[in-house]
């Protein structure tokens, strides 16, 4: 026998200069800059397009959020929530509060919601953790239940049948819905870039220890609770905008409506469609549901079903959604996250 | 209506509210599957009993000899062709799957059967109680919580004692070690999925006598399922029925108090259990 | 003497990495084959292939002349073949009568019941009613051994069953095979314990990084080329 060899090439020469890590690529750099692109097209619409077709981008801008928080929750933090309806109808109530009882301007109430919404997830999350898996899952949809019965306590905002957003009565219409456009875009930019930033950042490369692997990596010094519980607040901040946006749009809360799980099956629908865990995935998701949803929803129930039998299938024969089937690899991401070395060395290119 | 009747109501609840959380907590127990579906098997249940009663006529406690068994088939059936294959390590597939299930169903239910409210009837018998003191008891409502506590103790016992009961139980151990005994895990989940569908079907028409429901009633019995396990503790059958009696209680004294408030009681009690005593009232025993 | 068991040019992948690579032996009915190796060799991974757990990328398993390469694990036990595998794997919430009675499951006939069990490992009979999880490690692994005679195997596999024991124990466990053997079973051990392997097979298989480095029988063949098959240095 004869001794052992190593194959030539495998292990890098010690004497030579370290690797580079390097952040993205060349799809990432077209990407993010058609991105931009698009964002600054999308800025300047209301001088170009109805008043109508504004309020369904505001709609689907509403998607890209509620699926991009949903996305950070389960897909890279591991927590599948079915209750995060609580934190759009906190949202959604919170910003009338605030504009119509506090007397904030609406539009500035949009971010203070969210800032609520997120403050009110903390304490939950306390509770929250003490469960895990598919009763975690359960336990959050309990949770939005609570909110929900309990918001419909207050005659203040309506109790059952909930109430108008008045402040902005008596606006020109034109101007409203332009505004309220504006705010939504510059929501859904905040929410992605936020979430870009939050994974590409130390965090992130803990969340995705704590996904492969949750002892491992508190064995190696992570806080998985704090870290967790990072994500369950922003996702819950991401929630409550969206669930601003929506009142300020509809002018209209009802809490049957906002606190009602189904959000939860059309976050889920979007990302599963989409690709759970990927960046990518729940932007695409989004518009395939907005797609969806302006075409076919007048066929109700029966559209639900079509919808809840293609998510199961989906996951069931292609787990990694529309962006897992085009990008199998993850090579080509849209965004610049994810560490690769540079070297001539490597065969197969690195990502975290 | 005094507190003390108010508490023996919901003591009675009780026994039907641990026979909703037993099919949850079997699935879960032995394939770490939670069944986000559960609801839907009830009023699936409910529903089948409807259409027989009035396609053929047949009183709903009846009913139950087709519904029954038909349960256990669709569970076994739902198991080992859906589910088998979202059984692993992450929790993701399963829920996500379970989940499009029961918007599926609600909705072919919607779809078929509106969203007007329904009732089992039983004629004389929903309302018929007796007196015992001070207290007024529903004969059904007694009815309900013997069948429940029998179906309990017969389940327990067969876990216990049975060969397959044997085998259930080393299944949920050990999925692995169990096949290099000879047997096939994928029909210990099966009969594990089909136990539950029976169970948690024959509270739904049960329910449905009860209390009105339609195709949207799921959630808040898969709510109430859930409640009831964390409440009594995973992992064994008598804390199972002592968490739903505890929420039963909880609910009644709640509508007792403000008929309005009797579900929101229900959660209360419950996210004060997950508080204070998260493992629950009775965690897991030796083997039952 | 028939064979029994015949793995041929057996290859069985964990994702990329190639755990075990063209190994072929043969085990014939009534004998006691030790394969043996250093940790990472691809024992155990051999053994799982053997009983299905894994299916291999290549090659072929044939027991009794029939090839099980594809046949599911508990088809596979049905058919004689039972596994005493890493590590016990006792079912932790039973009672240790009850995990005895879950071996049965495969419902063969033969010498081996509750009573043969008993009378084999008295041990393990003072402590049937006792939860399987709250017992020392040496009464584990005589449970894990009566468990999978239980199911009256043609073939028992043993792996690693010194792993985590001591010595003394491990040789009354050892102890307990030439009644194993005497009632008509063979046996194949996969065993880290070179002299212990060596003190009750009659042939030997030696693995190193996934290949056959060494076979023959066990009084046949000397130390130095034992550990020259075992370290892969040349002696």
């Amino acid at each position: 026998m004869s001794a052992p060899t190593t194959p030539a090439g495998s292990v890098p020469d010690v004497g030579a200069a370290p690797p580079r890590v390097v952040r993205g690529g060349r799809t990432s750099t077209v990407g993010t800059g058609a991105l931009v692109a698009v964002v600054v097209a999308l800025a300047v619409l209301p001088y170009l397009v109805t008043s109508a077709t504004l309020t369904s981008l505001v709609t689907l801008f509403v998607y890209v959020v509620i699926a991009v928080t949903w996305n950070l929750l389960a897909g890279y933090g591991g927590m599948v929530s079915v209750g995060q309806q609580a934190y759009i109808g906190l949202g959604a109530y919170g910003l009338v509060v605030a504009s119509d009882i506090i007397g904030i301007d609406p539009f500035l109430a949009v971010p203070l919601a969210a800032v609520v919404a997120g403050l009110v997830s903390i304490p939950v999350s306390f509770l929250a953790f003490r469960l895990v898996g598919g009763y975690f899952a359960i336990g959050t949809w309990v949770i939005a239940e609570v909110f929900r019965l309990v918001v419909v306590q207050f005659r203040e905002v309506g109790a059952g049948s909930g109430t108008s957003l008045r402040s902005l009565a008596g606006t020109d219409a034109g101007l409203r819905i332009a505004f309220t456009y504006w705010c939504g875009l510059i929501v859904v930019v905040a929410v992605v870039a936020g979430t870009v930033w939050l994974i590409s950042s130390r965090l992130g490369i803990a969340l995705t220890a704590v996904r492969d692997d949750a002892t491992a990596a508190a064995s190696n010094g992570i806080d998985v609770t704090r870290v967790k519980r990072v994500v369950f607040v922003a996702s819950a901040a991401g929630a409550g905008a969206a669930g601003a946006l929506l009142a300020l749009s509809s002018l209209r809360v009802q809490p049957d409506s906002v606190f009602s799980v189904q959000w939860t099956a059309f976050m889920v629908f979007m990302v599963v469609i989409g690709g759970v865990g990927t960046l990518e995935g729940p932007l695409v998701g989004a518009l395939v549901f907005f797609a969806l949803q302006e075409t076919l929803s007048d066929l109700g129930s029966v559209y639900l079903v079509i919808l809840g039998v293609i998510a199961i299938l989906v996951v069931l024969l292609a787990p990694r959604g529309v962006w897992g089937l085009v990008d199998p690899h993850r090579r080509h991401g849209l965004f610049p996250v994810g560490h690769r070395l540079a070297t001539a060395v490597t065969s197969r290119k690195a990502r975290s | 209506m005094t507190l003390l009747n108010a508490v023996v109501q919901g003591l009675l609840l009780g026994g039907l509210y641990a026979l909703f959380a037993t099919g949850l907590s079997l699935m879960f127990g032995v394939m770490r599957l939670v069944n986000l579906a559960h609801g839907e098997v009830a009023v699936l249940g409910a529903f089948g009993s409807l259409v027989l009663g009035t396609a053929l006529g047949v009183n709903p406690l009846l009913s139950l000899l087709v519904v029954v068994p038909a349960s256990a088939a669709l569970g076994y059936l739902t198991q080992r062709v859906v589910l088998d294959r979202t059984v692993g390590p992450s929790p993701l597939p399963s829920l996500l799957v379970t989940f499009g299930l029961s918007i599926v169903v609600q909705n072919l239910l919607l779809a078929t059967f509106t969203a007007d409210q329904r009732r089992l009837d039983v004629g004389a018998l929903t309302t018929a109680s007796f007196r015992a003191g001070d207290l007024s008891i529903g004969y059904l409502p007694l009815a309900v919580f013997t069948t429940a506590v029998a179906l309990l103790a017969g389940l327990s016992l067969f876990l216990a004692r049975t060969s397959l009961g044997r085998i259930i139980r080393a299944t949920s151990d050990d999925p692995q070690a169990v096949r290099l005994m000879g047997v096939d895990a994928k029909h210990v989940y099966g009969i594990a999925a089909a136990i539950a569908f029976a169970t948690v079907a024959l509270a739904g028409v049960v329910n449905g006598i009860q209390t009105n429901f339609t195709p949207l009633s799921g959630p808040l019995l898969l709510i109430i399922a859930f409640e009831a396990v964390i409440i009594g503790g995973l992992g064994n059958v008598w804390g199972t029925l002592l968490g739903g009696v505890v929420l039963g209680v909880a609910q009644t004294v709640g509508a007792w108090i403000d008929p309005a408030q009797q579900i929101l009681a229900g959660h209360l009690v419950f996210l004060l259990v997950l508080a204070l005593r998260p493992q629950g009232l009775l965690p897991k025993m030796a083997a039952t | 003497m028939s064979t029994l068991l015949e793995v041929t040019d057996l290859e069985v992948r964990h994702g990329d990495l190639r755990a075990v690579q063209g190994v072929s032996l043969s085990v014939a009915e009534g004998d006691v084959l030790a394969v043996i190796g250093a940790n990472g060799a691809g024992k155990s991974t051999l053994l799982s292939a053997i009983t299905g757990l894994l299916r291999p990328s290549a090659g072929q398993v044939r027991f009794a002349g029939d090839d099980v390469t594809r046949v599911r694990p508990h088809t596979r036990v049905r058919l004689g073949v039972s596994m005493v595998p890493e590590g016990r794997r006792l079912f932790g919430s039973l009672t240790v009568e009850e995990n005895l009675q879950v071996g049965a499951s495969a419902k063969r006939p033969g010498p081996w019941d509750l009573k043969a069990v008993y009378d084999l490992f008295p041990l393990v009979a003072e402590r049937r009613a006792r939860r399987a999880g709250a017992m020392s490690g040496g009464e584990q692994q005589a449970t894990a051994i009566g468990r999978a005679l239980m199911s009256n195997p043609r073939l028992l596999l043993l792996d690693e069953v010194s792993l985590g024991l001591a010595p003394v124990v491990v040789k009354q466990l050892y102890a307990a095979l030439p009644e194993i053997t005497g009632k008509g079973t063979t046996v194949l051990l996969v065993e880290q314990d070179v002299r212990q392997a060596f003190a009750v097979a009659d042939h030997v298989h030696c693995m190193l990084e996934g290949r056959t480095s060494l076979e023959g029988r066990s009084d046949q063949v000397s130390m130095e080329q034992v550990s020259a098959a075992y370290f892969g240095v040349r002696a």
